[in-house]
């Protein structure tokens, strides 16, 4: 490792997802625009309003596959869909698991973020016999499955992972902002491999909180599959999901010399935040901080803003989609009629919160790898203030040949906004 | 609860734990949890919680602490019990 104007390349993609478990069914699913939102009878006994939500299936069975029995009894959901999404983009980039290596990698890392973490441990286990005075029934799990740093520490482990380890958080923009900090590890020449994504358990502890904001659909509850409404003019709020995403970037000269299979380059990838002003506050962006994200990306990527074929956007489902859209037509400076595709993975899985950026980012390179735009589903009665964007918002799965760029942008609570740039293999 | 039957439920209580299965399969009494079974030391506590649950017992820190084989803790059982 020396100079530190690397090229970043993804070599390795692993998703564990409310639709899918992956990369071959996920790019099926995206396609023929299947939905990961089902009715969940806890979160009604629980007298939610939302009682709807994306939870990855068969995991039970699946991590056991992945883990042993001792690792899985210090593991949480959040722990086990990191473990699983991680493990399966080591693979898929082509590298052997390092069951029988003694020393650690010290040139590959990992940033795995999350957006609140093993809050079900804290629900279920550690507060109630905290409370009851029966601290010594606890066990020694605790720690490590409520330290934030919990999903990343458990893969270190796993993938012998030597470079950096750490597991960062803000909130919605977390997935997005891990691969944007992975990134500039590899191009400073610090790290040579760095996995990078987020993952959310699907805890009713966390959806909890946003259910009494009133920000989460309750209008949909007996058509779950048509909850999650991006764009729509009946949009009422997002649907809480889960999951995990996780790229391996790889510095471009050390994934051709080893013969990798070379999904796409990022070209540009910025981060910011709106510091609450200019109408930005806690919880919604600061306009002029968003476009000034999705510019730095592009204007770090020195492509034109035509040449992006799509937008995966953060688009969740609240009353902040049109200003969405607004935000990247300025940025790009694209009339509505040129504008690339736009469209929301969250319509088909919900919003999985700390591991959105990762999960749409492994969309979008799959995109880009396949040559199709997945369909933006429930957005059939689209927004008013979107109709002149009609034709650029697909409600079914456009083969485009020659895709080559996408961005991916996310935006979370806190004012923070995220973009990266993928461009199809360099 | 004879000896023989307080360590099989020992050993099928470690067997999760144990990191070294040729050791775990030729436990025997003198066998020690922590070099030969590879138990993580930090999950000493977890299996100190399990015997008790497992045979209804209490076991106090300064006992637990003494455990090194599994012949201690199958003796530290029969005592309790």
């Amino acid at each position: 490792m020396n100079a530190c104007d690397n090229r970043v390349v993804v070599t390795g993609l692993g998703v564990l997802a409310p639709n899918a478990h992956g990369l071959e069914a996920f790019t099926k699913a995206l396609k023929n625009g299947n939905s990961g939102i089902s009715f969940h009878e806890h979160l009604a006994e629980l007298k939610f309003g939302c009682q709807v939500g994306g939870i990855p299936d068969g995991v039970e069975e699946l991590q056991t596959k992945y883990l042993t029995e001792e690792e899985l009894f210090a593991m949480n959901a959040n722990m086990v869909y990191a473990a699983i999404a991680a493990i399966d983009a080591w693979t898929d980039a082509g590298l052997e698991l390092p069951e029988d290596i003694a020393e650690a990698d010290w040139d590959t890392g990992g940033i795995i973020g999350t957006g609140i973490g093993g809050i079900d441990t804290i629900g279920d286990t550690l507060a109630p016999k905290t409370k009851e005075g029966r601290v010594r029934r606890l066990g020694s799990t605790m720690v490590e499955q409520i330290m934030s740093s919990g999903n990343s520490a458990r893969i270190a482990g796993k993938l012998a992972l030597g470079n950096q380890v750490s597991t960062n958080s803000s909130a919605c923009n977390t997935g997005t902002e891990a691969i944007v900090q992975a990134y500039h590890r590899i191009k400073d020449g610090l790290a040579i491999r760095m996995l990078a994504g987020g993952s959310e358990g699907p805890s009713h502890y966390i959806w909890a909180g946003f259910d009494a904001m009133r920000v989460l659909n309750r209008t949909m509850n007996h058509e779950p599959e048509a909850a999650s409404r991006p764009m729509s003019a009946s949009a009422a709020g997002f649907i809480p999901g889960s999951g995990a995403g996780i790229l391996m970037l790889e510095n471009l000269e050390s994934a051709l010399e080893r013969g990798a299979h070379i999904y796409a380059e990022i070209v540009g990838a910025f981060l910011n935040c709106g510091g609450h002003r200019q109408g930005g506050s806690m919880t919604a962006p600061n306009p002029h901080s968003v476009q000034r994200c999705l510019r730095g990306a592009l204007e770090m990527s020195g492509l034109e803003a035509n040449q992006i074929g799509a937008i995966n956007g953060h688009l969740t489902a609240t009353f902040a989609d049109p200003y969405e859209v607004e935000n990247w037509s300025k940025a790009l400076q694209l009339p509505a009629a040129e504008m690339p595709y736009i469209h929301s993975t969250k319509s088909l899985i919900g919003h999985a919160l700390g591991a959105a950026g990762g999960l749409e980012s492994v969309a979008s390179v799959l995109e880009l790898e396949h040559g199709f735009v997945h369909p933006s589903l429930n957005c059939e009665d689209l927004h008013p203030d979107l109709s002149e964007y009609a034709e650029r918002i697909p409600q079914d799965c456009i083969e485009v040949e020659d895709l080559s760029v996408v961005a991916k942008a996310s935006f979370g609570f806190g004012d923070v906004n995220g973009c990266v740039i993928f461009k199809k293999n360099p | 609860m004879d000896t023989q039957e307080v360590f099989k439920k020992v050993v099928e209580i470690l067997k999760p734990f144990a990191k070294n299965e040729e050791a775990l399969s030729n436990v025997s009494m003198e066998t020690s949890i922590q070099s030969d079974l590879e138990v993580n030391s930090a999950r000493l506590v977890d299996i100190v919680l399990e015997i008790e649950d497992g045979f209804d017992i209490e076991i106090s820190d300064d006992d637990a602490d003494q455990v090194n084989t599994v012949g201690d803790a199958v003796n530290l059982i029969a005592a309790a019990e």
